[in-house]
């Protein structure tokens, strides 16, 4: 019954269009002209239109106004890390001077729209080139634009030039990236990541760790990442199978994941999940958000579904290259602590060496029940992340 | 390039060009509609099938965006167009919405934005406006515009493999893109996509390499490369760009055909998938996204320059005064097309690749700007002191200049490596690229459609529903892509599904329904141009030979189509295509075909 009204509002507002036509054609002045070069624009046309052009400015201004009060609170906030300050002044600069080149420009055309229309006394300035003008309206943007690259090129090059600033005391992590799950693994003691290949996964060695290198001994791995504040963390990055990209946009980082290839990314976390849950943005998106779903849960539980959990900020890394029907579920917790709370956390997980010898034992307990020992995931570690149960509950369903 | 055409070698002149058909007898039906090989019917297909093609692509977006907004839930119109397979129980499956917004994409970069707006206008208008009887070689045109609907139909029928479109999104990047083990539709789907756009290139190459051959060879007599109109210069230049990048892509296309058939390892090393190591070894993902962009950054320019050289053609006509600044505009379309052939790492940043050359990408996209920043300069500066004729074509052509402003300017945040950081790969590239593409290069398509109606089939189109059309679908652009720019820069990834994994996302729920409801109504509207495009090429107002009262070669022409374009002979050229309003004559226009008169000076350089 629906899809008939649907039908017939369709057509009579076909047919009233088809007749609003009709009759602004009986409306034309000067009908003579108009049957000699019919569809044309007249004077009156080019009023109504200029005068449109005028207002569509005003509907630009008013839009983006309206855009930046509604929305302008969703952008990111407080960056996490010690180039996030350097990232998000260059981003402030660069969105004025657009900004400042978008009023100006979509005036002067809508302006000149509007004074310009066309009428039949009107004669039009036959204005061929300019030279002088062409060279000021190039050199300018040269100028402006140099100045930009310049300290856009300063900024990328201490942020991606990793090598050459790699401090003493870094922190190497690998991020591992798979369809559709996140794992780590830390150097461990000796600052060292072991070698690392697809080929040697195998039972709970899930990222594929060569276990005949030394380096790779004191590993551990986990399935959330944990930072500690103020250092260095230097990440590699391995994908198991097709591309993914890890993307931390509180800490402005993102870095493809690329199989057969490492790629790396560095910087310093500045501010923990603790104080960034105190941060005074952040707490109104996380109230504003709460607000969001406990309506959503109220709509879910009166048809009888199930409330949704309230939110509490994480950082999080998430994946940002499609790789996959549940690419939009690919993500992991992100926890940055002070370096005391991270040493206590890491050093209460198991290694890897210890993990791998753990697995290949026979069953200790007599009831020989061994297989469940090697059929769980990466939890040989202390917490069960709460990630990965989420992950293989989500896989489950979407796939 | 000559100062003059070649009127020594140019010895047709009193003839016709007798080419494969014979002009003395009646055309079949096949010979006149089917496999024509007259440029103006052959526009026509391009048109025809670009707008068919985009029908389908504006579709699959109002699918995918009701994902989004209203995630998923369960819709009729899903049950109805996507079946029980793709859509069970009429909620969208999470890998057919990619397939969804991967065939958009191709449908729209490819189907319709080069080859609907390239296609068609280089063909209408390159033969009629250098004063050429046709295209050097008929027989390639007419073969181009049929490999080019063979390679639509492929990527249609795709849509109906049981396993899925593809589905890697419209880059397709290996491994996923390689591999059925990954997703579904990189089997049977993917294998389709690359057979239709190899075609599709070829179909290219061939059309591209007759533009550039007709306008070197078979300009009229006094029609030197500088009286050539800016349209000319931009479809010739495109063809240039085109002939360049076209085929990395299509090696690009045959190194990934080999991977995924034939064992070989270009792209794919150490892949663990499904439970087994896969035995590539040594290839690189990073290399398919080099050798695919180097097509996909001029593409993007092989789109937006026809675009602007129609709008310039259109604004110069409607203002009723000369494009200003003519040479600067040449220029500006020759670097542009050279500095595009540099750019291509701006949109591999952050691929792996080492981070030097994104420094030297950086410093040659922020140098693209500039051509970009004059042109938009000397068409507002072409508005300046005109008698603007708001026809439906010039509010397009304005609208043009207005959101290639708007997008272009967010260009400039995208091609700084350092902020492309955070912004790479969000809903903020998608609006991007949508307001320079889906806005402004399809403004200049539907200018150039309003504008050249009467040329393509003897009527006018009727200007209120243009209007209605123009005012809506500008309101509706905006309101769809403008809001866009917040949802990425508040970290939103694209090509997700839904966005309710997420709560740090729940905000942005409202955002995404605004969008969403802008697009539907936008897209409703169309139809009101689609009505409008269809009735008025069958009982639309007849046109009279020059309803513009334009300057250009084609508007000598009889309104009947014939072969050969000119009855008699062609056309003689004495001088450039702007004398609009000039002083000393009496009308506001005076043709190219009007000699200089005693005394007469040229007021321009050229």
């Amino acid at each position: 019954m629906t899809s008939l009204l649907v039908i017939v509002v369709l057509v009579l507002l076909g047919i009233a269009i088809w007749q609003l036509t009709k009759i602004f054609h009986l409306t034309q002045v000067g009908a003579a002209t108009y049957n000699e070069n019919p569809e044309v624009a007249t004077d009156r046309d080019n009023n109504v239109n200029g005068y449109l052009m005028f207002g569509f400015l005003g509907f630009i201004y008013i839009f983006t106004i309206y855009s930046m009060m509604k929305w302008g609170d969703l952008l990111l906030g407080t960056p996490a890390s010690e180039h996030g300050p350097q990232y998000d002044n260059l981003m402030s600069i660069s969105m004025w001077l657009i900004g400042i080149v978008q009023v100006l420009t979509q005036f002067l055309l809508h302006y000149f729209s509007f004074i310009n229309r066309g009428r039949k006394d009107r004669k039009a300035f036959y204005y061929a080139d300019n030279d002088k003008l062409e060279f000021i309206w190039t050199i300018i943007p040269v100028i402006v634009l140099a100045g930009l690259i310049l300290y856009g090129l300063y900024a990328w090059t201490n942020i991606m030039f990793i090598d050459e600033e790699a401090k003493e005391d870094a922190i190497y992590v690998e991020v591992y990236a798979k369809q559709f799950n996140w794992e780590v693994r830390y150097a461990g003691k000796d600052g060292k990541l072991g070698k690392a290949n697809v080929r040697y996964i195998e039972g709970v060695n899930t990222l594929g760790v060569d276990m005949g290198d030394a380096n790779a001994q004191d590993d551990i791995q986990a399935s959330e990442l944990h930072l500690p504040k103020g250092k260095q963390i230097i990440f590699k990055f391995r994908s198991q199978d097709v591309l993914h990209s890890a993307y931390m946009p509180h800490f402005r980082a993102q870095m493809n994941v690329v199989p057969g290839m490492v790629t790396q990314f560095g910087f310093v976390p500045t501010v923990t999940t603790d104080e960034m849950r105190q941060d005074p943005a952040i707490m109104k998106k996380v109230a504003h958000i709460n607000e969001l779903r406990s309506k959503k849960s109220a709509e879910a539980t009166a048809t009888g579904g199930t409330a949704l959990e309230p939110y509490t900020f994480d950082y999080l890394l998430l994946c940002n290259k499609i790789c996959g029907a549940s690419h939009y579920n690919m993500q992991m917790k992100i926890v940055v602590e002070d370096e005391a709370t991270f040493n206590k956390w890491l050093s209460a997980k198991q290694t890897l060496s210890a993990a791998v010898k753990e697995s290949k034992q026979p069953a200790a307990p007599a009831t020989g029940e061994a297989a469940p020992a090697t059929a769980k995931d990466s939890t040989n570690t202390a917490k069960p992340d709460s990630t990965a149960t989420k992950m293989t509950v989500a896989q489950v369903i979407k796939k | 390039m000559s100062a003059v055409g070649h009127d020594e070698i140019h010895a047709h002149e009193g003839h016709d060009n007798h080419d494969a058909h014979d002009h003395h007898h009646e055309q079949t039906f096949i010979e006149k509609y089917i496999f024509s090989l007259d440029h103006k019917m052959i526009a026509k297909q391009y048109l025809l099938t670009g707008t068919l093609m985009g029908i389908i692509g504006i579709i699959m977006s109002l699918l995918f965006r009701m994902q989004i907004a209203w995630p998923e839930e369960s819709f009729t119109i899903f049950k109805v167009l996507l079946g029980d397979k793709f859509a069970p129980g009429g909620v969208m499956r999470n890998d057919i919405y990619l397939a969804l917004v991967t065939i958009h994409g191709t449908i729209m970069v490819f189907f319709v934005l080069t080859a609907g707006l390239s296609g068609t206008f280089s063909n209408l208008l390159i033969p009629l406006q250098i004063g050429a009887r046709d295209m050097a070689s008929g027989f390639m045109n007419m073969l181009s515009y049929w490999m080019f609907f063979i390679s639509a139909v492929i990527m249609v029928c795709s849509l109906f493999v049981e396993a899925g479109p593809a589905s890697a999104g419209w880059t397709i990047y290996p491994p996923l893109s390689a591999l059925p083990q990954a997703i579904g539709g990189s089997g049977l789907g993917m294998t389709l996509w690359l057979v239709s756009m190899a075609i599709f290139i070829a179909s290219s190459l061939m059309g591209s390499l007759n533009y550039v051959v007709t306008v070197i060879n078979l300009r009229t007599k006094g029609m030197s490369m500088t009286r050539l109109p800016l349209t000319i210069w931009a479809l010739f230049v495109t063809a240039i760009i085109g002939i360049v990048s076209f085929p990395v892509l299509l090696s690009a296309a045959l190194l990934l055909i080999m991977d995924r058939s034939f064992g070989t390892s270009f792209f794919l090393s150490d892949i663990y998938i499904a439970g087994e190591v896969l035995h590539y070894q040594g290839g690189s993902p990073v290399l398919f996204e080099h050798l695919f962009w180097f097509l996909g950054h001029p593409e993007v320019y092989i789109v937006i320059l026809p675009a602007m050289g129609l709008v310039s053609e259109i604004m110069t006509s409607n203002a009723r005064k000369p494009i200003f600044g003519y040479r600067a505009m040449i220029a500006s379309i020759l670097a542009i097309a050279f500095l595009s052939t540099i750019v291509w790492g701006h949109h591999m940043f952050i691929s792996g690749m080492n981070p030097f050359l994104g420094s030297v990408f950086t410093f040659t996209t922020l140098l693209i700007a500039i051509p970009s920043a004059v042109k938009a300069f000397n068409w507002i500066t072409t508005l300046w002191r005109g008698n603007l004729q708001l026809n439906p074509a010039m509010l397009f052509s304005i609208g043009f200049v207005s959101t290639f402003i708007t997008g272009g300017l967010t260009g400039i945040i995208l091609g700084d490596s350092t902020l492309d950081i955070n912004v790479h790969d969000t809903y903020f590239v998608v609006a991007h690229f949508h307001l320079v593409m889906g806005i402004s290069a399809l403004y200049g398509m539907f200018a150039g459609i309003y504008h050249w109606f009467p040329k393509l089939y003897g009527r006018m189109m009727n200007k209120t529903l243009g209007y209605i059309h123009f005012w809506v679908t500008a309101v509706c652009a905006y309101g769809v892509f403008f809001p866009m720019h917040f949802v990425g820069m508040a970290g939103l990834p694209r090509r997700y599904y839904t966005n309710t994994n997420f709560p740090l996302f729940d905000d942005l729920a409202d955002v995404n329904v605004v969008i969403t409801l802008f697009a539907l109504v936008g897209a409703a509207f169309q139809l009101v141009f689609l009505w409008n495009f269809f009735y008025s090429i069958f009982k639309g107002k007849k046109a009279i030979q020059n309803p513009w009262r334009a300057n250009t070669l084609e508007w000598t022409t009889p309104v009947e189509h014939i072969h050969g374009n000119w009855p008699g002979e062609i056309p003689e050229v004495y001088r450039w295509p702007y004398d609009y309003s000039k002083p000393g004559h009496d009308d506001d226009f005076v043709p190219q075909t009007v000699p200089m008169k005693e005394g007469e000076e040229e007021l321009h350089h050229s």
